[in-house]
C-alpha cells in the first residue's frame, strides 16, 4: 500500500470524524425533544450505515466469488474481511442505539422489527464467520461461504425497510432528509470521517486475509515429504 | 443384442428416482423419523414442565411451542439427511451418476419437508392432549400452515446441512446458521397456528400465508441455484 494512503488516510478519517463530533456536540443545536441524548445520532447513525455497507460489500464479494472465472482469494478474502468490520460496526451501532434507547425509550432494548431485524442480522454473520473458522479447506471455504453469505443478505434490505414498513418505536432512518438543516452538516462528516476509518480498516483487514490465505495455500508444498502432486501445485494466489 | 446407451435422465425425474432412494433407506430402518417424533414429543413435554402445569398459557402459546419443537427435530433430521451419504463416501457416487446435481437439492429439500409433515401430523393428537388444543378454523387451514412451514424450513435447511455435515463441530454450526435465517418462517408459522387454532376473527391468517409463501419462493429459488456449488468439489 502506498505510504501516503497508509498513513495518510487514518490521520484524515480521524481528523474529519474528530471534526464531525466537534460539530455534532458542540455546534449543532440540542434536539427539542430529546435534549442533548440526541448528539449520540452523530455516533450511531454512521456506524449504522457503514456497517450496511459492509454488508453489502460483503454480499458484493460472495456474489462475485461463485461468478468468477479465474481462481484467486482476493475476493474471499475481502468478503471476510467486509463480513468482520460489518460485525463490529453493526454491535457497536446496536450498543449506541441501546444507550440512547435508555433515556428516550425508557429501555435498552424492545423487539421492535427493527431492532430484532438488525439482532438476526448480526447473529447471521456471526454464522458467517463461525462457519470460515470450521472449514479447513481454503476453496471449500470460499465457496461455502458466499453460499452463506448471500443467503444471509437477503435480511439486509429487510434491516432497511423495517422501519418504513412496519411503522414501530424506532423512527424513520435519520439521513439529511429527515433531520433538522442544521444537524445534516455534523452528520455529513462524521459519516464521511467514519467512512474513510471504514476503509482503512477494511483494506488492513484484508492483507491480513490475503496473507493468511497465502500462508495457508502454500503450507502442504512447504511441509517435507509431501511429494505427492497435489491441486496446490498451481499457483493460486493472484 | 445391441447394448442400449442409458437414456438420460431429467431433473424430475432424477429428483424422484433420489427421493425414492431417500426414503427407501428411511423406510428400512424409520430410524430418523422415530427419532425426532420421540424428541419433539419430549420438547413439547418439556415446556409444559418448564412453564408450570398452566394449562391457559400452554394453549394461548401452542402455535409457538409446536414449531419450536418442530425446528429442534429439524435440526436433528437435516443433520442425519446427509450423514448417510457421507458413509463409504456415497455422496461422490451420487455426484458421478450423470444427472443434475440440483436433483439433489431437490430431492434432499423434498425428503426432509416429507419427514417434518409426517413428524407434525403425529405431533398434533400429542399437543391436542398435553395442551387441551382444539382446531378453530378446520384441518385445511392446519395442513396449508403445516406443509408451508416445514417447507421453509427445508429449503434452507437442507444448503446449511449440506455445508455443516462437511465440516468441523458440523453439530453446533448447523443451528447457528439455521436458526437466525428461519426467524421469520418460524414466527408467522407460528402465528398461522395459533390462529387456526384459537380462531381467527380478524382474518389475518392469509397475510402470515403469504409470508411464508414468499420465504419458500426466495429461499427454495435461491437454494436451488446455489446448491450444485456446494457439492462440487
Amino acid at each position: 500500500m502506498n505510504k501516503l494512503v497508509k498513513w495518510g488516510l487514518p490521520i484524515v478519517g480521524l481528523a474529519v470524524l474528530g471534526i464531525g463530533w466537534y460539530l455534532g456536540l458542540a455546534w449543532a443545536p440540542p434536539d427539542r425533544e430529546m435534549g442533548d441524548v440526541q448528539r449520540i445520532m452523530y455516533v450511531h447513525v454512521p456506524l449504522q450505515w457503514m456497517a450496511m455497507l459492509a454488508m453489502f460489500l460483503n454480499f458484493v464479494m460472495a456474489v462475485a466469488h461463485l461468478l468468477k472465472s479465474k481462481p484467486g482469494w482476493k475476493l474471499d478474502s475481502l468478503a471476510e474481511s467486509a463480513a468482520e468490520v460489518g460485525l463490529v460496526l453493526g454491535a457497536l451501532g446496536m450498543v449506541t442505539g441501546a444507550i440512547w434507547g435508555r433515556p428516550t425509550w425508557g429501555v435498552y432494548w424492545s423487539w421492535d422489527p427493527r431492532l430484532t431485524s438488525e439482532a438476526i442480522m448480526l447473529v447471521t454473520y456471526t454464522g458467517y464467520l463461525v462457519l470460515r473458522r470450521f472449514v479447513e479447506d481454503p476453496d471449500k471455504r470460499a465457496t461455502w461461504s458466499a453460499v452463506v453469505a448471500i443467503l444471509g443478505a437477503i435480511n439486509l434490505p429487510i434491516v432497511w425497510f423495517s422501519v418504513r414498513w412496519w411503522r414501530s418505536l424506532h423512527q424513520v432512518q435519520s439521513s439529511p432528509k429527515t433531520v433538522d438543516p442544521q444537524m445534516v452538516l455534523p452528520l455529513r462528516v462524521s459519516a464521511i470521517g467514519l467512512l474513510l476509518l471504514t476503509l482503512v480498516w477494511l483494506a488492513s483487514r484484508y492483507r491480513i486475509a490475503l496473507a493468511e490465505r497465502r500462508a495457508e495455500v502454500a503450507l502442504p508444498e512447504a511441509l517435507p515429504g509431501s511429494g505427492a502432486p497435489s491441486v496446490h501445485d498451481t499457483p493460486k494466489v493472484a | 443384442m445391441k447394448p442400449t446407451r442409458p437414456r438420460p435422465i431429467g431433473l424430475l425425474g432424477a429428483t424422484l428416482a433420489l427421493l425414492r432412494k431417500d426414503l427407501l433407506i428411511e423406510w428400512r430402518t424409520r430410524a430418523r423419523l422415530n427419532a425426532i417424533v420421540f424428541f419433539a414429543m419430549a420438547t413439547l413435554l418439556m415446556f409444559s414442565f418448564a412453564l408450570g402445569p398452566d394449562t391457559r398459557l400452554l394453549e394461548k402459546n401452542a402455535g409457538g411451542y409446536f414449531w419450536l419443537a418442530v425446528l429442534f427435530a429439524s435440526v436433528l433430521s437435516l443433520g442425519e439427511s446427509f450423514r448417510v451419504e457421507s458413509e463409504n463416501n456415497c455422496m461422490d457416487g451420487v455426484r458421478l451418476a450423470p444427472a443434475d446435481p440440483r436433483a439433489i437439492y431437490l430431492s434432499k429439500a423434498l425428503g426432509n419437508t416429507l419427514l417434518l409433515v409426517a413428524l407434525g401430523t403425529l405431533l398434533l393428537p400429542v399437543m391436542v392432549a398435553l395442551y387441551g388444543v382444539r382446531v378453530a378454523t378446520g384441518f385445511v387451514d392446519l395442513g396449508t400452515v403445516l406443509l408451508l412451514g416445514s417447507l421453509a424450513l427445508s429449503a434452507p435447511g437442507t444448503v446449511y446441512a449440506a455445508i455443516s455435515s462437511n465440516a468441523r463441530a458440523r453439530d453446533v454450526l448447523l443451528p447457528l446458521l439455521l436458526f437466525p435465517l428461519v426467524i421469520p418462517a418460524l414466527l408467522s408459522a407460528a402465528k398461522a397456528t395459533t390462529l387456526v387454532l384459537q380462531g381467527d376473527p380478524m382474518n389475518q391468517l392469509g397475510s402470515w400465508l403469504g409470508l411464508l409463501l414468499g420465504f419458500n419462493l426466495i429461499y427454495w429459488g435461491v437454494g436451488f441455484m446455489l446448491f450444485p456449488r456446494i457439492i462440487e468439489d
